[in-house]
């Protein structure tokens, strides 16, 4: 079990020193659900950012439909700020084939063309199944493809590492 | 075999949608969250989804339909399936093809859904005990037996905008014995567990059984719209009608129409909805359908995300269970 609070710290301190570097003063923070949506939450108010939190459930662009089907706890998703020309963070908690944020990208573009997409993340497991890379990582593990790591929240926030 | 079972794997998951009755709360409560989700697609720039891309699906209306078949062509086209448009009434079965000659040869173009529209009552359990197993049916109504998709945006509908179910009271007006749309709202709505569903309808009217539905039977508006949240209008059902079970339509108006007069029986924040295709003057007044407190449109538009959810959910419940779900 590991404290996600303080790699939530972490990530902000990355990803504010990021933003400076780009010249992004207003970005728009979209957190996945669920475990992405409490990160960019935390985020979102530790940096002050003004645009309201955007939150993405992807179940309806997963790429496993045909063998999983819907996801019974679909929940809507919301972009409350017109995504065109706007500099996005997406941000999820952890980090693994990729498929999930390919997932992401495509809804994204379905509501508009942003400036800029960044990629924030709690925990990057490695095992990456397509070239997707983070700029924001909390913490980086080495878990083989059994093991299952899984953020508990809402409150507090606990990274829980199941043995395999 | 009985048609709640045809429809469920042995899971207990939808695998088609040819009935409300029978199903549990766990079912309706995941059509109408998932239906939630896929409210909001219509408001993006892209009204479209990617999940049943590269999936087919066949709208075969028995039966003639502007509004149900198009809200299920733009589900289908919203979730990025192909759609196929088939008026059978005007087509094979006219020279004389049976159901199931229609249903192989449909089959044989690699179809992935049959929505099925027909006037003869279980057409469409028909089609879902033929079908091969990788096909989803869905009911867009049967005769006079059952229209659930109609019940469950009804639902979804009333949901929206009272929340509240064990509280709810619900009135359905008119011509129950023809609608298949008030047997499916009065399942779904009992299933729900809404407080109390009530139908208004003269004797005529009104099967000898609706009693077993769950239902407080009203023969009179004023004593049955009083303190309801939710007004459901039925279309009187002209082409459905045999003999005179009516007087004429103009004493129907009179006696059940609704009027703002009687509306006022309802509670203040009553809603007014009504299946479509609404009859002016005959079941509902211009000023009760165009007023503040209807949604008939919202329902046209609820409909879209519901049927949207129903087709989603079916075919991924079509999809080859995993082991190991990652």
């Amino acid at each position: 079990m590991r404290d996600a609070e303080f790699l939530i710290e972490v990530m902000a301190g990355q990803l504010q020193a990021l933003l400076v570097r780009r010249g992004i003063v207003e970005p728009a923070l979209v957190g996945i659900h669920t475990g992405g949506v409490w990160v960019a939450e935390r985020l979102h108010q530790q940096l002050g950012i003004a645009t309201p939190l955007g939150r993405l459930d992807i179940s309806f662009y997963r790429d496993d439909f045909s063998r999983i089907g819907v996801n019974p706890q679909v929940r809507p998703s919301e972009l409350p700020f017109d995504v065109d020309d706007r500099h996005v963070v997406l941000i999820d908690d952890v980090l693994y084939t990729g498929r999930t944020v390919r997932a992401a990208l495509n809804e994204l573009f379905d509501y508009g063309r942003p400036a800029s997409v960044l990629l924030a993340v709690l925990a990057d497991r490695g095992g990456r199944e397509l070239p997707v890379e983070a700029n924001v990582v909390g913490t980086r593990l080495k878990l083989p493809p059994g093991q299952q790591i899984q953020l508990v929240g809402p409150d507090p926030l606990h990274l829980l590492i199941q043995a395999p | 075999m009985s048609t709640t079972n045809l429809q469920l794997d042995r899971q207990g998951r939808l695998l088609h949608f040819l009935t409300v009755e029978g199903l549990s709360r766990r079912h309706l409560t995941e059509i109408l969250d998932t239906a939630e989700s896929l409210r909001g697609v219509a408001e993006r720039r892209v009204k479209k989804l990617p999940t049943l891309h590269g999936k087919t699906v066949v709208n075969l209306f028995f039966e003639a339909s502007t509004r149900t078949r198009t809200t299920f062509e733009l589900a289908a086209k919203r979730l990025s399936a192909d759609v196929l448009n088939l008026n059978i009434a005007t087509s094979a079965t006219t020279k004389g093809e049976s159901l199931l000659d229609t249903l192989r040869n449909i089959e044989a173009m690699q179809c992935d859904m049959f929505v099925v529209r027909h006037a003869q009552s279980g057409a469409a359990e028909f089609m879902a005990r033929h079908v091969k197993p990788h096909i989803a049916v869905l009911n867009a109504g049967d005769g006079c037996h059952a229209h659930p998709t109609q019940g469950m945006l009804d639902a979804f509908t009333i949901r929206r905008h009272k929340p509240d179910f064990p509280s709810l009271q619900v009135a359905i007006v008119g011509d129950i014995l023809h609608s298949r749309v008030a047997r499916s709202l009065i399942h779904a709505l009992n299933i729900l567990g809404a407080g109390e569903v009530r139908v208004i309808a003269p004797r005529t009217l009104l099967p000898a059984w609706v009693e077993s539905l769950g239902v407080r039977v009203f023969h009179s508006p004023h004593a049955g719209l009083r303190e309801v949240d939710v007004v459901v209008m039925l279309r009187l059902q002209r082409e459905r009608m045999e003999g005179a079970l009516l007087p004429t339509e103009q004493e129907f108006f009179q006696q059940y129409g609704l009027t703002e007069e009687r509306l006022a029986l309802a509670r203040p924040d009553a809603i007014v909805m009504h299946p479509g295709p609404i009859n002016r003057g005959v079941e509902i007044d211009s000023r009760v359908a165009d007023g503040p407190r209807s949604v008939i449109l919202e329902q046209v538009t609820n409909g879209i995300a519901v049927r949207m959810a129903i087709m989603s959910i079916t075919l991924g419940n079509h999809a080859r269970p995993v082991e190991e779900d990652a």
